[in-house]
């Protein structure tokens, strides 16, 4: 268990760490690469604690996914960051307030939380050892929690949606090739036979 | 001091870490080492292959048969001069070539060679390959970014988009292995497929999606027909135009570490892995670590083979046959599968 609490650390103090990256380091790009890096350590922390599965699909639909879009869209934006940040000074104020209150917020709950004793009895959380976590999910959730998850679904496909009819726009005169009606073409149709006089021309 | 070097090689630190240590790293190499000979007479495979499809005899010169001619190319390259663009970004420019090729290695540490012969035999094995085969986009996209070339980075976008794209379906077509499979472990997905002999592997009774994810693993690893990063004729290379010597071989052994990966995947999916084609004697002599080669050989021979056939397809054509043609097809496939295995009660319970 040493070498597992060795790793944790590394796991930890680099996600932090590329956290910190994420909102100092003044190319935009950058941080989304130190995003990336600390979404990766956040699925090592993952694994270390038994969620095996949670792991992999955080860097499958995170890192693989979402992060590649994101880092797409950074690098075709021209946006001058530093230029951006000059006005910054004018919200430190408001910003140190909010941050304030908010660190005082976390703390008071961190000092102050305790779990019940009578709710360890009643965790629907997986029995260490006797099921994989993959199989353990799937229960859980298609079963106690399906109308949940088949909710969060909805609002992921309306969310979809909106988002192609917001940004879709239909153009006029865009020559687009109609697979159906390539595939569907003969050479009697497009193809004619002309005998050429000599002299003439076709 | 030479006491306590000595008390090293006993107790708890020998037997529960240093011994550990040694033994995984034996174990790498000999799946790396192994993989990278593969590579690079892959390289020299694909030019032969090609050359004898075009009527031609390939490399002939550098030793017999010009066996030694991937050594000879690795040699030059190795003596070639990295050169640095002054307008790229040194740290990144330098970090993309080596984040592909540890990529395409760090995924065969989950692959079954045979039975228990797997360096980590992890319950998550297929959402691990898939994991990393969906990080492999970033060596590309950096390499683009980092090099501060417009073509690079016009052969990085179109690499990030047709990787993410033609991955969706390769998802599908997992699932839809793993319904019949009933767990995520590749020694179970191979044990599955046990039995008779060939037709109770999954590539007869899922033929379209086995179609379906040898055409996508073409798109994944940016091979011919979908080699569009790399359209010489378009973007002069794509995204490793600025990249020289070993930085570039780091990019182009990267590419056929991942051809042989998703070769090996396909086999352990569809192709049964180490299982012989027929469980009778002859057949079951011959150890499994060979058939698995051996089939990892024949879907290699139908990328180069595909290669050599096809043009190379235009970029909305590439877009429409990943989102409008594979996609409804594996989603159809894995609703099918679904309902048949439930219809008929087949649902695979064992696995726990």
């Amino acid at each position: 268990m040493a070498f597992a609490g060795f790793m944790f650390y590394i796991f930890a103090a680099i996600t932090v760490a590329c956290a910190v990256m994420v909102v100092t380091s003044r190319n935009p790009v950058h941080s989304v690469l130190y995003l990336i890096l600390a979404f990766f350590n956040a699925a090592g922390l993952f694994v270390l604690i038994g969620a095996e599965f949670l792991a992999m699909i955080l860097v499958v639909v995170y890192v693989g996914a979402v992060a590649v879009l994101f880092l797409f869209v950074v690098m075709m934006l021209d946006v001058n960051f530093v230029e951006l940040r000059k006005g910054v000074r004018n919200y430190v104020y408001i910003g140190a307030v909010i941050g304030g209150i908010l660190f005082v917020e976390l703390a008071m709950v961190a000092t102050s939380w305790s779990l019940g004793p009578e709710l360890a009895s009643i965790s629907l959380g997986p029995v260490v050892g006797e099921v994989h976590n993959t199989r353990s999910i799937g229960q859980v959730i298609y079963t106690d929690y399906i109308y949940l998850f088949q909710g969060a679904g909805m609002i992921l496909l309306v969310a979809m949606v909106g988002a192609i009819v917001l940004t879709h726009r239909q153009r006029a005169g865009v020559k687009k090739q109609v697979i159906r009606d390539q595939v569907a073409r003969s050479s009697k149709d497009e193809v004619t036979l002309v005998k050429v006089q000599p002299g003439d021309g076709a | 001091m030479a006491e306590q070097f000595a008390n090293l090689f006993e107790g708890v630190w020998w037997s529960s870490y240093l011994a550990p240590t040694i033994l995984t790293i034996l174990l790498i190499l000999a799946i790396t080492v192994p993989i990278l000979l593969g590579v690079a007479y892959l390289t020299l495979a694909e030019r032969k292959v090609i050359g004898w499809m075009q009527y031609r005899k390939g490399p002939n010169v550098v030793g017999p048969f010009g066996l030694l001619q991937p050594l000879a190319d690795g040699l030059k390259l190795f003596l070639k001069e990295t050169v640095v663009p002054s307008g790229a970004n040194p740290v990144l420019f330098l970090i993309a070539p080596m984040l592909t090729f540890i990529l395409a290695l760090i995924a065969w540490a989950v692959i079954p060679f045979d039975d228990g012969w797997v360096l980590a035999d992890i319950n998550v094995g297929v959402l691990y390959l898939f994991a990393i085969s969906s990080l492999g986009v970033y060596g590309i996209i950096v390499a683009g970014w980092a090099s501060n070339s417009k073509y690079a980075f016009l052969g990085a976008l179109r690499s990030a988009a047709q990787m993410v794209s033609y991955e969706v379906s390769i998802g599908f077509v997992i699932v839809s292995v793993l319904l019949c499979v009933g767990s995520l472990n590749l020694s179970d997905i191979v044990k599955s497929q046990a039995g008779s002999g060939f037709w109770n592997w999954y590539f007869l009774p899922m033929l379209p999606m086995f179609v379906v994810f040898v055409i996508s693993a073409l798109a994944e690893t940016n091979r011919a027909p979908f080699d569009l990063p790399e359209a010489e004729a378009e973007l002069v290379s794509g995204y490793n135009v600025e990249y020289s010597a070993m930085a570039f071989a780091l990019f182009f052994l990267g590419e056929y570490a991942n051809m042989i990966l998703m070769s090996a995947m396909t086999s352990v999916l569809f192709l049964g892995g180490w299982l012989p084609p027929f469980d009778i004697a002859p057949f079951t002599w011959i150890p499994g670590p060979i058939w698995f080669a051996l089939k990892i050989a024949f879907v290699l021979f139908i990328f180069l083979w595909v290669r050599a056939t096809f043009p190379r397809y235009r970029y909305d054509q590439l877009m429409r046959l990943g989102w409008k043609v594979f996609l409804p097809l594996s989603l159809f496939w894995v609703v099918a599968t679904a309902g048949f295995l439930v219809a008929f009660d087949l649902l695979p319970t064992a696995a726990q």
